[in-house]
This record gives structure tokens, sequence and C-alpha cells, in this order.
């Protein structure tokens, strides 16, 4: 048994976060979760691989983190509230993390935003984006 | 008897606390921001409501995903402010109304809203950002908030309509107490925006515009809005609106338009704010 696939996996360039991906990324999100204290984030920044041990996530979930694959992160389970501490953690902003999922540069992704941001308009439906 | 006299929508998004928080108002990047808020901070100043009921979501600083209520109500006397992975907002903690809010869980526990009791919970930009921008920066906030924590991070969110009649039951649970208080209602979040995937950025001026409009001239059609259409035209990040029906739905049926404001962008995000009076 399994349930019939989500009209919302539809849309282009978006994982909407729901009860299936949390429970793929109970533990990923937990780690993203012990970044709000400033010891933690110092331990974590000491010795990546060794921090990411204390989480029983994948192995492809901390490959994930080390290399900041942001939209990997997503892919397997992560939300985007929680994997931004890690942006935050390398002194990062939101606006980066969002430019490097959008895969353009932060300058270029602010530019879009101060001229209007991304329409909708072809990235309703993910055959509406292809054609 | 306490009465509900306004509602104000308003965008939280994180970037302009911080703005605030590291002196950055007067740059022209977000000089266009703080001047549309100024109006606010002058009806806010002198509206000097009693108590605000702020609704807001947490963004996975207070619940952790070991519980996640769909409708949680702050109870608790003072509110810490959270460390969102840069530090905490040097703002006041926020001061609560404990009986109030006691009295809001009990009105709507028993008018078939089932509400979460949370007694002890940090506050992050969802909360803060709102009141920075009504209330500048004082050394303590002018107001006792009750903070309501909406589920908006997990799908699904509650439906819009459930927002519209959960804030219908609000208006009556303030209504029962018996105190001489005037109360505002902030629903916070949105407008359109995503901020994940290839698809981050996206902006939808006219979606915002038809809600900013709908707020006033037909809220029953906003509230009927279904969850797919938010992620899809307005972003996945912009399902945090229905959180503004919560708002208008504890207003009652006749509100007047004080003031609006709609500025793109914020960080990734279109600001969008409205105050509404009780007509």
């Amino acid at each position: 048994m399994s349930k019939k696939p989500e009209e919302y996996e539809d849309i282009p360039g978006t994982w909407v976060f729901d009860a299936e991906r949390a429970r793929k990324g109970y533990h990923l999100n937990a780690f993203f979760y012990s970044l709000m204290s400033a010891a933690n984030r110092a331990e974590f920044l000491a010795d990546e691989r060794k921090y990411l041990e204390k989480f029983p996530m994948t192995e492809a979930q901390r490959d994930a983190v080390i290399k900041r694959a942001w939209n990997t992160l997503l892919e397997l389970g992560g939300v985007s509230y929680a994997v931004v501490k890690l942006a935050f953690t390398d002194k990062k902003s939101y606006q980066h993390m969002a430019s490097k999922m959008a895969g353009v540069t932060e300058s270029e992704y602010v530019n879009m935003m101060l001229a209007g941001g991304r329409s909708p308009d072809g990235w309703r439906s993910k055959s509406e984006k292809q054609g | 008897m306490a009465k509900i006299i306004a509602g104000i929508g308003t965008s939280h998004t994180p970037a302009i606390g911080a703005a605030v928080d590291n002196g950055k108002t007067g740059e022209p990047y977000w000089t266009p921001v703080f001047q549309g808020y100024e109006p606010s901070k002058k009806w806010m100043a002198e509206t000097k409501p009693d108590v605000a009921i702020v609704v807001y979501n947490d963004h996975v600083n207070a619940f952790d995903f070991k519980i996640i209520p769909t409708f949680g109500l702050g109870c608790a006397a003072e509110f810490p402010i959270a460390d969102e992975g840069w530090g905490a907002r040097p703002v006041p903690a926020v001061q609560g109304y404990p009986e109030l809010a006691a009295h809001m869980v009990q009105s709507l526990v028993l008018d078939e809203f089932d509400m979460t009791i949370v007694n002890e919970m940090q506050l992050d930009h969802g909360l803060t950002v709102p009141l920075t921008l009504l209330y500048g920066q004082p050394k303590a906030w002018p107001v006792r908030v009750i903070p309501l924590a909406v589920n908006v991070v997990q799908y699904p969110a509650p439906t819009g309509n459930r927002c519209f009649q959960l804030g219908k039951a609000i208006k009556r649970a303030v209504e029962s107490w018996d105190e001489d208080l005037r109360v505002v209602i902030f629903g916070t979040g949105g407008m359109s925006h995503q901020i994940q995937g290839p698809r981050a950025g996206l902006i939808n001026k006219q979606f915002d515009t038809a809600f900013l409009d709908g707020l006033t001239s037909d809220p029953e059609r906003l509230a009927h809005i279904p969850p797919l259409e938010y992620l899809r035209d307005a972003g996945a990040e912009a399902i945090e609106l229905v959180m503004w029906l919560i708002m208008r739905g504890a207003l009652g049926s006749r509100v007047r338009e004080v003031h609006r404001f709609y500025h793109v962008p914020a960080s990734s995000t279109a600001v969008g704010h409205i105050i509404l009076e009780v007509a």
C-alpha cells in the first residue's frame, strides 16, 4: 500500500516538506536544530564528520551536509527553515543559500529580486517548465 | 469587556530584523521598507493597545520535530528570544498574559478548536520582526503579547478556512473576558515567496494584490484558496498567508483599511502589510 502522488509534486524546482520527507529527514533536521547553540556550532565546525556521527542519519545526508549540497539536503528530507541554520553557522545569509539553490551567483540572485523576483510563469508545473 | 479593535497583517522576513539590529535601515536597499512602516509606527503609538495576539509560525526554533502543534497558544508570563543560529536578536523578552491566554485556551477548546497549550517557548523572528516593525527598538515592548504559533513548516498547514473560523472563535474568546482591554491581532508571514530549491525567488505581485484587496472585499473567497494554489502560484513559503486569515476572522464582518504597503524585495520576500480597523 502506498498513497497516490501528491499534486504538489508537479511543481518544478520545489520540495514540499511533507510527512514522508519529514520521516526521512528526521535525524538530519535534528542535526540542523542542534546548531542553535554557539557551543554546538563551534564543535561542528572543528570536526564536521565527527559531529555528524552523533546523529543516526544516512551517509548520503552526511555527505550533503559536508558538501553544502543545498538542494540535495532538501531532497533528502531537510526543511529549508532548518537547513538554513547550516548557512548561518557558516556566517552566510538566507539569500546566500537561496542563490545556491537557484544555481546563480548571489549578486545575480539579488538583482533578480530587485527586478521584482522570479515570475511564476513557466514555473507552475513540470510540463509548463519543459514546454 | 475585552475587545479586538484592529488587525495587522505583515511579513516577518528575518533579514528585516537583521537590518534593524545591524543599523542598516538607512541603506538604499532598506529605506523603502522602513518608510512603508512609518505610518504604522505612528498608528501603533496612537492606538496603544493593551494586548497583542500575534499569529506567527515558528521556524524550527521553539519546536524541533519531536512535537509539531498545528495551533499552539503561548500561556507563559514571559517568553525568551531564540538563538536561531547566529545568536539571539538583541530585542527585549516578550511579556505574556497568562490569565487571558488560559481563558482563551478554555474558551477555544470548548468552542471545538483544540489548541495545544505551550507553557515554555522561545520566540523567533516570526514574532519579533513584526513587533520591531510596529514598535521600533524600545527597551521593553509596551504591550502584552499572546503568541499563537501555527504549523506551516510541515505540510499540510491548517486550511485557510480552518484559520478563518479559528479567528472567529478567538473573537468570541476575547469578548468573553471581563476586563476592559483593547486588543489587536497580528497575522504574520508571507506574502509571496519561495526560499528553497531551484524555484527560489518566486514572487507573484498579482496574487498578493488580490489577497490584500480580498481582506476587505471578500475574505470568504480568500478562506477557500486551496493549499496547492498558494504553493504553486505564490511560492512554497506563501502558505504562511493562512495566518493572516486568523487575524481577519477575528475582526468580524466589517473592517476599514487604514494603511497598506507592498514592496519587493526584502531578501527573497514580497513584503506585504495592511492595517484593518474594526468598522
